[in-house]
């Protein structure tokens, strides 16, 4: 049999039954889609992490409490202190930082987990407690009132800015939250400011905060002087790897650590950071791929289901094709032909409808996500595959039916 | 002139067992190109295995069958689907047409299996299907629109277009009423007029009378017409 006529035989078998050929197809429709779909959301995330940890500046240090292994992300929901018992860092420690050479800026923020409720909601998010210049450091604006004053910081004031999720979420649409009332562990703080909006990715709504000042936080939320995160801002890029150790030795020795491997807090630059964060991000990315995946197997079986019940009912087919000359091997090719070219048809239009959804979430801001080529291919060759692994078993019980037997078959 | 078909000595046993009977216990008969030869048997009289051996879609056990000049007892699965496809046409008692396709697609169908170039299909399968006498306003049709006899007239037509040396058709009438069982034993008479071989396997006298001659087999053996009928 000729690859023409293949082909044509291939067309005319899976366009004679449209209903079942389109419902098998749409399983694995569905099963790439969600692969293209969720793995355009998890390398969306990882650029959009990326990119925010890049334009958090090239200057920048991140000193965590902890060891290098744990606390990578402190400033982003783990209690302060996280890195095991009594590693902590404390005001004593941003003073120090902030007297060495080659030191910009620094900014001390605290985080704690909390419930916020306003007579119409209770939500919970991150509670940002933020030092002095955390504002700079960060590069927060603010698009309706004020960000945190030096001397809300100083005075421990009960204010807090709210990032624009954060508004929608506790305030009815309209409503000025200016000088509304937020009650944060039964306390009331004043909303005196709502930052721009950053975006967020699938992981993180950076949108979705609550900013307070530090030492409100560390009185009526923690209960501790623990601070989360020091951000240090060097003067020069060039200056990043002495800071480093600047800061390291001098937290060690004030911290009265000799051994260095045994440091209770970390300090990482933005380059650490963010190999940590796509490691963190490719892990996410594959564990969507992965569950994704299943949907797409499942696809297959309903392949292989279709094939043998295609077997079964053209028995007589089949014998005839044999009883005028057709090898073993004409049909295995054709049963098989069949699977793939089912599965490459789900896998274009999976590959095409993946794609479309991945642009509209894009598009309503809701998560960036990012349709990569690799994706793509490797969504194709799984497709063969699927249609080779699921189409073969049913085609070479076909190949293997006796003529005779096939003929007689009712 | 040198037998198209010849058969020596053929034995089949399906079963290993040692009581059971083979289903041929020793067959030898030849054709002669042209020829019109009726197998005739009741059912377990082995007439089945035979014509699955002569149609290569089953080996003897023992013995030697020789097609238009070549061996075929020994050939492997591919060789002998390369015969069935160019050497034997196969007509069935139950058409074994594609249903949803048309005529036309039925009668180019073996053609694919011997790589007939496209553009000679569709004029072979029009010379075999005038060759049965299927009306021209048919071709286009759908199997399942045609009767009885037009469809087993297709089917005819296909075991013609790749020009085999037999003909082997398997109680063709057997699902035709008697009328339209004429017309199709009336078709195998024309074709057998232009020089076709053709073997028919019957249970019916009616059907086996319009043969040149009649094999008649019983418990796996032939035997002469008279025991046949006692």
């Amino acid at each position: 049999m000729s690859l023409y006529d293949l082909v044509h035989e291939t067309l005319l078998s899976i366009t004679s039954n449209k209903i079942r050929t389109f419902l098998t197809v749409l399983g694995i429709v569905v099963g790439i889609a969600s692969v293209i779909l969720m793995v355009a959301i998890g390398e969306g995330s990882q650029a959009t992490i990326t990119e925010s940890i890049k334009s958090a500046g090239s200057n920048l240090l991140v000193v965590t409490p902890g060891g290098r292994t744990s606390g990578a992300f402190g400033d982003r929901g783990g209690p302060p202190g996280a890195g095991g018992a009594g590693a902590k860092l404390t005001q004593d420690d941003v003073d120090l930082i902030a007297q060495l050479g080659g030191v910009a800026q620094v900014a001390a923020n605290g985080t704690s987990r909390e419930a916020l409720t306003t007579p119409g909601a209770n939500v919970n998010m991150s509670v940002t407690g933020v030092g002095e210049g955390y504002e700079t450091v960060k590069a927060i604006e603010t698009s309706v009132g004020v960000f945190i004053s030096s001397e809300d910081i100083r005075g421990g004031t009960k204010v807090v800015v709210l990032g624009p999720t954060a508004v929608t979420d506790l305030f009815p649409e309209g409503t000025d939250p200016l000088g509304q009332k937020v009650r944060i562990k039964g306390i009331n703080f004043t909303v005196v400011g709502v930052t721009k909006s950053k975006g967020g990715n699938a992981l993180f709504n950076s949108d979705e905060v609550a900013y307070i000042p530090l030492t409100a936080l560390q009185r009526y939320l923690t209960g501790s002087d623990s601070i989360s995160t020091i951000n240090v801002e060097a003067t020069t890029a060039e200056g990043m790897t002495q800071l480093q150790t600047d800061i390291t030795a001098t937290l060690l020795a004030a911290h009265h650590i000799t051994d260095s491997t045994k440091a209770d807090f970390s300090v990482m630059s933005q380059s650490d950071i963010l190999s940590t964060a796509s490691t963190i991000t490719g892990t996410f990315t594959l564990l969507l791929a992965a569950i994704s995946g299943i949907s797409l197997v499942v696809g297959g079986i309903g392949i292989m289901n279709m094939m043998l019940t295609t077997v079964t009912e053209r028995t007589r087919e089949i014998g005839l094709r044999k009883a005028i000359g057709a090898r073993p091997v004409d049909i295995t090719m054709q049963f098989l032909s069949e699977a793939i070219t089912l599965c490459l048809v789900g896998g274009v239009f999976g590959i095409a409808i993946g794609w479309g959804v991945s642009e509209i979430v894009t598009a309503t801001g809701l998560l960036t996500t990012q349709v990569s080529l690799s994706s793509i291919g490797i969504a194709v060759s799984v497709c063969a595959g699927i249609g080779i692994v699921f189409g073969y078993y049913p085609a070479r019980s076909a190949s293997k039916l006796d003529p005779i037997e096939a003929l007689r078959y009712q | 002139m040198a037998p198209i078909l010849e058969i020596r000595d053929v034995v089949k046993i399906y079963s290993t067992a040692a009581d059971e009977a083979p289903a041929l216990g020793g067959v030898s008969f030849s054709v002669e190109p042209g020829e019109f030869v009726a197998i005739m048997g009741p059912s377990g009289s082995g007439k089945s295995t035979l014509m699955n051996i002569i149609g290569c879609l089953d080996r003897p056990t023992v013995g030697t069958y020789v097609l238009d000049g070549v061996d075929v007892a020994k050939m492997d699965e591919d060789q002998l689907a390369e015969i069935r496809a160019t050497r034997i046409g196969f007509v069935f008692q139950s058409f074994n047409l594609l249903p949803r396709a048309t005529v036309m697609r039925n009668v180019v169908l073996p053609m694919i299996y011997t790589r007939v170039p496209v553009g000679q299909r569709e004029e072979r399968a029009e010379q075999a299907l005038a060759a049965v006498g299927l009306d021209e306003n048919r071709w286009y049709h759908k199997t399942n629109e045609l009767s009885g006899g037009q469809m087993q007239r297709v089917a005819i037509a296909r075991a013609l277009v790749n020009d085999p040396a037999i003909i082997l058709a398997d109680e063709p009438t057997g699902n035709l009423d008697t009328k339209t069982g004429e017309v199709i034993l009336d078709t195998f008479r024309r074709l057998q007029a232009q020089g076709r071989t053709i073997l028919l396997i019957t249970h019916e006298y009616s059907v086996a009378a319009h043969a040149d001659r009649t094999v008649h087999l019983r418990d796996g053996l032939i035997v002469d017409g008279d025991e046949a009928a006692q």
